[in-house]
């Protein structure tokens, strides 16, 4: 983090909100039976990791399923800048068939990465249902009709800015900050 | 951001390690793809492939559609016994006339070396070759350095025998290249009537008995004899091609260690290699198949994502 950052979220604040979107999805899904918590690559697997400890530790749910989905190969942009989309691993060693999906990302920004991770779920069986967890919601930023149902904190800021969340094994060094465009 | 250093897949020569990386890299995540039960991407909707076969085969051919068809591209098959070449069309107008139908990649296999490279100054369109000649098969060689890696870890100071008919083979070549590019120490070994004068100027050793060359390998990769290639005969009977040079499973016994066997098909069951040693656990040759798509959905992906359509070129 540079000079020409600033502060969103500050460790406390996220840990906060982290842990209320931990009992968030506990008042939805009580005992996680039939849920399968995903989190997209390459950014919101941090969440899901640290959600998935909580409710381990805090709450008690012995058994979380989880996965990282990368949805690279669904994305709309591809062949269409001269940026090239490289992708990242897949963990999905679980049956999403007939469950309730938690998409779980850090930024929802114009919602293009959500639309791509709707048809690549779709490649390992039919969700009974999919929801979507952000973190931040950049909230007048969106090109497609996409809304989260669990949500950190919304954030207002201009389309070329960059709102970064920093994870770390520590809690006192996550936070979220603006990176405004210079140009 | 990484991209591949080339536009067109011409041969191993012109890549550099870090292409090889990330052709591998992207090869993993395709190879996890094509393990869903939907093992299909939209990336290349929007992508038209012919597959133009100026000479036979079937597991390349088959590799490549298949790939293609994972990645969304729409496919066109093309093979020279029922064409137009037949009535004396040059290789250039045929592939001009394809290009015409708004095709944007072109996957090629030749019988002349070096005509993917011909093409690829020629015409505009991305240009895969899928074997030209005796010349480079770059595909294969990129899959079978990849189910080699995926064994080994490594190939890094490895030491991979390549076996049989090296003059006429194309897999050798450019096996040789990416090997090489990956750090692995490359040795032949054949009948000397089956290998090329020039094999030592490319940095390999040369061996003739076989048992020597094996006993200090990491891995073997048996070639086939290309009776289709040769206009006079190479060594005096194919049983004694069998006996010097097949594997057999005498002789893994008597070499009594680790050593994967690769072969890149079609298989002469009984004179390269013989029936137990083909279909036993240290063979991968059905996951050499199995990497192939990967491989070539890896390639095609990376090398379209450089070929820009005409409204995002202008955007």
């Amino acid at each position: 983090m540079d000079k020409a950052s600033k502060i969103l979220l500050s460790p406390q604040k996220l840990d906060v909100i982290v842990q209320r979107l931990a009992c968030q999805l506990l008042e939805n899904h009580l005992d996680f039976k039939n849920v399968v918590l995903i989190g997209l690559q390459p950014r919101g697997i941090y969440l899901l990791d640290r959600l998935c400890a909580l409710l381990r530790s805090e709450h008690g749910i012995k058994s979380v399923e989880s996965g990282y989905l990368d949805t690279t190969f669904f994305r709309d942009d591809f062949r269409r800048t001269h940026k090239i989309l490289t992708a990242q691993p897949n963990e999905m060693n679980i049956q999403i068939e007939g469950k309730a999906v938690v998409l779980i990302d850090d930024v929802l920004f114009t919602g293009r990465s959500i639309r791509a991770a709707l048809t690549a779920i779709d490649s390992y069986g039919r969700p009974s249902a999919v929801e979507l967890m952000v973190l931040i919601d950049r909230r007048f930023s969106r090109h497609l009709p996409i809304q989260p149902d669990y949500l950190g904190a919304q954030i207002d800021a201009l389309e070329g800015d960059k709102v970064r969340v920093k994870w770390s094994d520590n809690k006192t060094e996550c936070l979220v900050y603006l990176e405004k465009n210079e140009a | 951001m990484r991209k591949l250093s080339v536009h067109h897949l011409l041969g191993i020569k012109a890549l550099q390690e870090e292409d090889l990386q990330l052709i591998f890299e992207t090869a993993q995540q395709f190879k996890e793809v094509i393990n869903r039960p939907i093992k299909k991407v939209p990336s290349l909707r929007d992508v038209t492939i012919a597959n133009m076969f100026f000479e036979n085969s079937t597991r390349t051919k088959l590799s490549f559609e298949l790939a293609e068809k994972r990645l969304s591209a729409d496919v066109v098959n093309f093979s020279a016994a029922q064409s137009s070449v037949k009535k004396g069309e040059t290789l250039v107008d045929t592939v001009n006339n394809i290009l015409a139908m708004k095709v944007d990649l072109v996957v090629i296999r030749h019988p002349h070396p070096g005509a993917a490279q011909f093409l690829s100054e020629r015409v505009s369109a991305c240009i895969i070759n899928a074997g030209d000649g005796t010349h480079e098969h770059p595909t294969q060689a990129l899959l079978d350095a990849f189910s080699l890696e995926e064994k080994l870890g490594t190939l890094q100071g490895k030491k991979i025998t390549i076996v049989g008919d090296i003059r006429h083979s194309r897999v050798a070549l450019s096996n040789i290249f990416a090997l090489q590019l990956m750090g692995a120490e490359v040795s032949l070994c054949g009948p000397p009537s089956l290998i090329p004068k020039y094999a030592t100027t490319l940095g390999v050793t040369v061996e003739t008995d076989l048992m020597t060359a094996l006993k200090s390998s990491d891995a073997v990769n048996m070639l086939r004899v290309q009776h289709e290639r040769m206009d006079v005969s190479y060594f005096p009977s194919t049983r004694e091609y069998a006996l010097q040079y097949g594997l057999t499973l005498d002789k893994l016994e008597v070499l009594n260690k680790e050593l994967i066997i690769l072969h890149p098909g079609p298989i002469n069951r009984g004179v390269e290699i013989t029936s137990e040693v083909a279909d036993s656990e240290q063979a991968i040759i059905l996951d050499q198949v199995e990497n192939g798509v990967a491989i070539r959905m890896a390639v095609i992906y990376l090398l379209a994502a450089q070929y820009l359509p005409t409204q995002a070129q202008s955007a």
